[in-house]
Parts: structure tokens; sequence; C-alpha cells
């Protein structure tokens, strides 16, 4: 060893910084006060201390989705790691890069059932990218490097790093990150070249396309946002987006089909269904996408761009799977495109077109408008409407609020739009939102949520205050667990078992105890005037607005149904196919 | 949708870290996937490289997404399907205890001749018996062998090559 040699902990926080690491999110604990230690004798990188260590990986997530770099944990060993599971599991099904640190006893004290011991390793091998229990200071840099490779590349994901206290304290050399190549691990970024011709022809010579893209764009960057946009403008196709790829094509764009899937536009899953060219790009053929897979898109013939080979015919079997980075695919295609000088001949896909304005003018995401209960579909287009100059950053909670902010929010560029899509994790929107507004001070950032949902973290009120972070927290109050009364009232009979949400605290005293604003709006007027001055204060500000509790989200592909048979509102012309007996089965 | 279920053996050079098998294994109880037989072993110390030995049922799309979740661990550097690529060999070894007296311990010895095992242990009463092969021959010394006093038996698992002069 020689005379450079430093702690565990150093060498961590030395790791972190020449990884580019300016913030993390933690909470101390016995296995990690060296490294608490040595954050204090710092100044290269912030640490936000949350009020639970699920809402510190949450505030990584909207950390990470909302700049495009992976997101810091730092969590203690035993019930520190236990409450980064859920977060972890999140992470792990929105492809978000997470690195997160976890102490871990000493090692010659693992496996005794010493006190806040538990087995880190193994609790997040199945909801972890990868994971590392590091049992050498002089692996500590390597592995910190690698974990920070592993869950950026390829398809993103979280890596967890369990570090033992003793690791933390013993002296090592310092590994540079350029001497650190990783033995096995090498995604494919660049696209076959053959397979990009194939697909170009096919898309060069479809009559009823359609682009279905997901966050697969999102995570490869606003490069792959801009290129797509450019390659879809120059087809004059349709596009839809999943619930993680809103944003990564502009949303007010005449192309633009709106969210497809259980909740999606009526002209969204009817193109699905009906088209004759599928160009998937960073998707992955989800049930909320599919409906009831023997009868999803029967006509088509599927491209399948994905950075995953596992994504490839896992659910739906496509005709012309390409793996690599959807920026450099794009890329490729747009110069093979324009090699070949193709032009789409517009009388080929106008009655495609023609249709599709006919699935549209259904206009299935109306709703009935009244001036006497505040409708939550009008609540978010009020809220749009008031902001959507300011750039905003829009997080969500879980449930109908979701969706509604999913189907009437329109984003025009990627990183603006964080959602708990395939965990669907209620609680997620109000760290996602702290993470959010840490990496964009200046920005607004709004959470929208649900009364039910914002209770599962709301301790990170706390931390909003600590930082003054002034992010707003936009709650649709139906005192429902709005998503589990809609099924209940569709599938189950009416019978709400246990899905009202009792008991409620009053919101407005509920924010100033924690010394944020709190206002409440009971009809549209005040609705109105509750936004303008929620968006004037410079501090967290809880926005209670009381909607109409009976309100359901249409259009809705009942479980079990194809995705063209949707349950559409009143004033969308009513149409109600039935859930299935096996749907019922189905979440 | 075919699904028609097939018998795949699927071979994956690996990282000998710790938790790799875990991994493995973790993989296939998590996704429900089957698991016939699975051997791990180091084969190359110096480069702390293993192989594991997967014998695996499923439709050919499960099958096609068991080899993409392996590729997809981090520590894997290869998979390769043997049952695809061509032909290959497998074999097993069993150790199996007979406890039986008289006309049984003539018969025993004389099957065992048979299929080429090879007593390993021999008290008055018992033998063991060490015999390698496709793991459907030693089903089949082992049907034998049951009536004759059959009481133990331990297997390896399927270890897998392709034939040939290709590496995997």
């Amino acid at each position: 060893m020689s005379n450079n040699a430093m702690t565990g902990a150093e060498i961590l926080i030395k790791a972190l910084t020449d990884q580019g690491v300016d913030t993390i999110f933690g909470y101390p604990g016995g296995a990690v006060l060296p490294i608490y230690d040595a954050l204090f004798k710092q100044n290269s990188i912030r640490h936000i201390l949350v009020r639970q260590e699920g809402g510190a990986v949450h505030a990584a997530e909207g950390y990470a989705r909302s700049t495009g770099k992976p997101g810091v944990v730092l969590v203690t060993s035993g019930p520190g790691a236990t409450n980064a599971v859920t977060g972890l599991t999140d992470a792990l099904m929105d492809s978000i890069p997470i690195v997160c640190l976890t102490g871990q006893v000493a090692t010659h004290m693992i496996g005794n059932d010493a006190f806040q011991e538990c087995d880190t390793t193994g609790i997040t091998r199945p909801c972890t990218k990868h994971n590392y229990l590091v049992r050498d200071a002089a692996d500590l840099a390597r592995v910190v490097h690698e974990g920070f490779y592993v869950a950026t590349n390829g398809r993103p994901g979280p890596v967890v790093i369990d570090i033992p206290k003793d690791i933390q304290i013993n002296t090592a050399d310092y590994t540079p990150p350029e001497k650190v190549r990783h033995r096995t691990y090498r995604p494919r970024v660049k696209g076959d070249l053959e397979k990009i011709r194939e697909a170009v022809e096919m898309i060069a010579n479809a009559e009823r396309p359609v682009f279905y893209t997901g966050g697969g764009i999102i995570n490869a960057g606003p490069k792959a946002s801009a290129l797509l946009t450019q390659f879809v403008r120059m087809t004059g196709y349709p596009i839809t987006n999943t619930l993680m790829g809103l944003g990564g094509y502009p949303a007010s764009d005449r192309q633009y089909l709106g969210m497809l899937g259980m909740h999606g536009s009526y002209e969204a899953n009817w193109a699905m269904h009906d088209c004759d060219v599928m160009i998937c790009i960073g998707a992955r053929f989800d049930d909320r996408v599919t409906g009831r897979l023997d009868a999803f898109s029967p006509k088509s013939k599927k491209i399948h761009i994905d950075i995953d080979p596992s994504s490839i015919n896992k659910n739906v079997r496509v005709d012309l799977p390409i793996i690599g980075d959807a920026a450099h695919i794009l890329e490729d295609m747009i110069r093979i495109w324009k090699a070949g000088a193709r032009q789409v001949d517009p009388a080929r896909i106008e009655p495609w077109w023609r249709q599709i304005d006919i699935w549209r003018a259904r206009n299935s995401f109306a709703y009935e408008q009244t001036d006497k209960l505040i409708k939550p579909q009008r609540a978010i287009e009020a809220l749009y409407d008031k902001i959507k100059d300011r750039d905003p950053y829009i997080t969500t909670e879980v449930g109908q609020h979701q969706m509604w902010a999913a189907q009437l929010f329109k984003f025009e560029s990627p990183n603006r739009w964080m959602t708990s899509g395939g965990l669907g994790t209620m609680g997620y929107g109000l760290p996602a939102a702290m993470g959010a507004q840490i990496a964009h001070p200046d920005k607004l950032v709004v959470d929208i949520a649900g009364e039910a949902s914002i209770m599962m973290n709301i301790q990170e009120m706390s931390t909003l205050a600590q930082y003054k972070l002034p992010v707003k927290i936009f709650i649709l109050n139906n005192q429902w667990m709005g998503m589990v009364r809609q099924w209940q009232e569709l599938m189950h009979g009416k019978r709400y078992s246990e899905s009202y949400v009792e008991s409620l605290p009053d919101f407005v005293k509920l924010a100033e105890s924690f010394g944020a604003v709190g206002l409440k709006a009971e009809t549209p007027d005040e609705m109105d005037s509750l936004i303008d001055e929620m968006i004037a204060v410079d501090r967290p500000v809880i926005a209670d607005v009381r909607v109409d509790p009976a309100e359901n989200v249409y259009p809705m592909v009942p479980s079990g149904a194809a995705h063209n048979e949707m349950i559409l509102g009143n004033e969308a012309g009513a149409e109600s196919p039935q859930a299935t007996d096996q749907g019922l089965a189905l979440v | 949708m075919q699904d028609t279920i097939e018998r795949h053996t699927i071979s994956a050079v690996v990282d000998n870290e710790s938790g790799v098998l875990a991994r493995v294994i973790g993989l296939f109880s998590g996704r429900g996937y089957n698991i016939d037989s699975l051997t791990v072993s180091e084969v190359d110390r110096d480069n702390g490289i293993s192989r594991i030995n997967i014998v695996t049922t499923g439709t050919p799309m499960i099958i096609e997404q068991i080899k993409a979740q392996l590729d997809r661990l981090v520590p894997v550097h290869r998979v390769a399907d043997l049952t695809v690529q061509g032909p290959h060999i497998e074999r097993e070894l069993a150790l199996l205890k007979v406890r039986n007296s008289g006309e049984k311990r003539v018969e025993a010895l004389r099957i065992a001749d048979i299929f080429r095992a090879r007593a390993v242990d021999a008290t008055d009463r018992s033998f063991v018996f060490e015999i390698t092969g496709s793991a459907s021959k030693i089903d089949a010394f082992a049907d034998l062998m049951r009536p004759l006093g059959l009481v133990d038996m331990s297997r390896t698992g399927v270890a897998a090559i392709s034939r040939g002069p290709d590496e995997i």
C-alpha cells in the first residue's frame, strides 16, 4: 500500500466525485457513520436528508429522470436497506439509473444476525439490475465505477453497493475510473444496418403505419426525442406514446395520437389495432398496452427497436427486431431514408389519416362540463393552461389522477414527466418532485397527486421545508382511492370494500404545520384562483382541490378485453364492453 | 402461438463471483421457468470463470426468453443453446446404493455390468455403483435397481459440451 492510502469512506466520496455526483439523497444510521463523517468533511457533494429511505430512492428517481444523470442514494443497513426496496423495484421496472449505497454490518459480523443486519444483496438481487457486496476496501473504488457503468449503460436500472462498516474504515489505494473496464457487460448500442435498411423499407411502403414509442426514447437522451420527432415528421405518420414515453414526441403536434393503452385515447388504441406496420421504439408491449394478447394488433407487421434483447418477443412476437440504442438507430434510419430520397406519397396514407380523424372525432377524453363540481379533468386542463409556458416538471402519484394527468397534460419535451409506470408505486410523486426540484431549483415542479397516495410519503413535507423546495402538490381530492373505487364499481358490483379514505387530514393545516402554504378549492372558480396563488408562492404548497368523487377514467380497456374494446364515458358516446371472467383475475 | 414444450440444454459462461448461482436460480424461480437439471463448476481458475449447464423445458418463446434473460445478467459472459447449435454430448454421473442379499446381489452385479456401472463400495449386504451416461441411461439403470434394493441415490446433474472443434 502506498502513502496515498485512504479510508474506504474517503475512497467512496472520491469515487462519487469522479463520477460527477453532485447530490446524494440519504438517511444516516449506525452502519454508514464513517461515510457520513467523510461527507461532513467535504464540500463537493450535497447531501439531501430525506425523512424515510423510500423517499430517498424516489427522490433520486426524480433527479435521474429529470436530468438524465444517475440518481444516488445512501442508506444504512437493515431497515435502511429494506425501506429502499420499493424504490429500487420501481427503478428497475421503469429503467431508471440509480446507484444505491447501503451500509452493512462489519464483515466479521455478517451472517450472525447482528443488530440492523439484513441480507441486503440477497433481498435486492431480484429488484436491481446488479448488486455488489464489497469485501475489501481495495475493491471499493472499482466497484463504485463499475456500478455507475452498469446503472447507466444498456437498459438503465438500479445498482446496489453494500458496504460493510469495517470496509468504510479500512485503508487502501484509490483506483480512478479510467482504470476500470467491465469484464463482461458490453450492451450493444449500434443497430444492425441490414435490419435498419429492412425496417426503412417496411416503413416506406406502409399504408396504415403507426409509431409506438416508450420510455426508451427518454432514456436514450434528448437527442433521441429530437431524432424521433424529425423522423416521424419526415414520414408524416401517426405516433402514440406510452405512459413512460410521454414527452418523447411533442404532444401538441397534429401527428400525435395521445397516450395508448388501458386508459389511452380511442384513436391511439384503434390505430394500434388496425395498423399494417407498427414501429415500436423503446417500449415493451406490456399488458397495460396490449390488452388481451391474442387480439393485439392482428394485422400488423411489427418492428421492435430496443436496447434490451430480453424485451424482444417477450409478450408479443415481432417480425423485425433491432437491438440497440434508440438514438443511434433513429440516426441510421434517417440517414438511410434520406439516402434513398424516399418520400411518402400523401395519397397512399390519406385514407389512413381519414380513418384516424374519424376515431379522433369521438373525443374520447371528453368529460361533462359543469360549474357546480370541480371535474378532475378540468382541474388538470386548468393547471396545464396556466403553467404550460413555464416549462414545468410534473410528477404524479398513482391512480386516477395519474391517468388524467397522462391524458390531458401535454408534454412537449422529454424529462419533464415523472411517474411510476411499471410498479405503480403510490407515494412516488412527492419525493420524485423533491428530486426534480433539487436538480432544477428555478423551475416549476408540480406533483399531481391523489389524497390517498400523498399520505404514503407525506413525511417528505419536512424535507421540502428543510431545503426550502417550492414543490407544488396539487391534490385531486375525491376522498376515495379512486382507481380502486372505479374497478369496484365496474367489476365488483359497486361493493366499495375499504376504498373510502376516512379521517383525512385537513391538508391546509397539514401544510402549515410543515411551514408550507395550504390552499383549498371547492368550486371551479375557487380552483382557478387557487392555481394562480399556488404558482405565485415561492414556497412549498399543498393544494387541496375537492373534485367530483364519482368521476371515472375513460376510455378504459377492461381487463381481459382486446385493446380496441374500450369503455367510453358518456360524453364520448358511451360504449361498454364488459370485463371477462378471466379478466377478473387480472390486475 | 406455438405451444409445443421443448427440452433444451443451455450453457452459460459466467464470472465465478459470489451470488452468481443465486442470480441464475432466482431468475428461474422469479419468472416461473423450469429447471430439470442445473450444474455449476469453475472451469478456468486463472480467469475466475465458471460454467453453468441448465436443462430446461418450455415453449419456443419461453426458451428464447430464458436465454435473453440469462444473457442480461451482468456477470454472464456468454450463453449457448446446445440443443439449437447442433450435436453435443451430455453426461451425468450417479452413485447408487443397493442393499440386498442372495440372488438379488448377483442380479444387481449382472445389470451393473450391462450398464458399465462400477461397484465402488461393497459390504456383505450392499453395493455402491458408479454410473456415467445420459440422464435417460441413469434413469433406466435406477429403474432396474429399484426392485433389487435401491436405497439411496446421488446424481450430479448434466454436464454438456458441443461436438467438434469449436469452443462455446
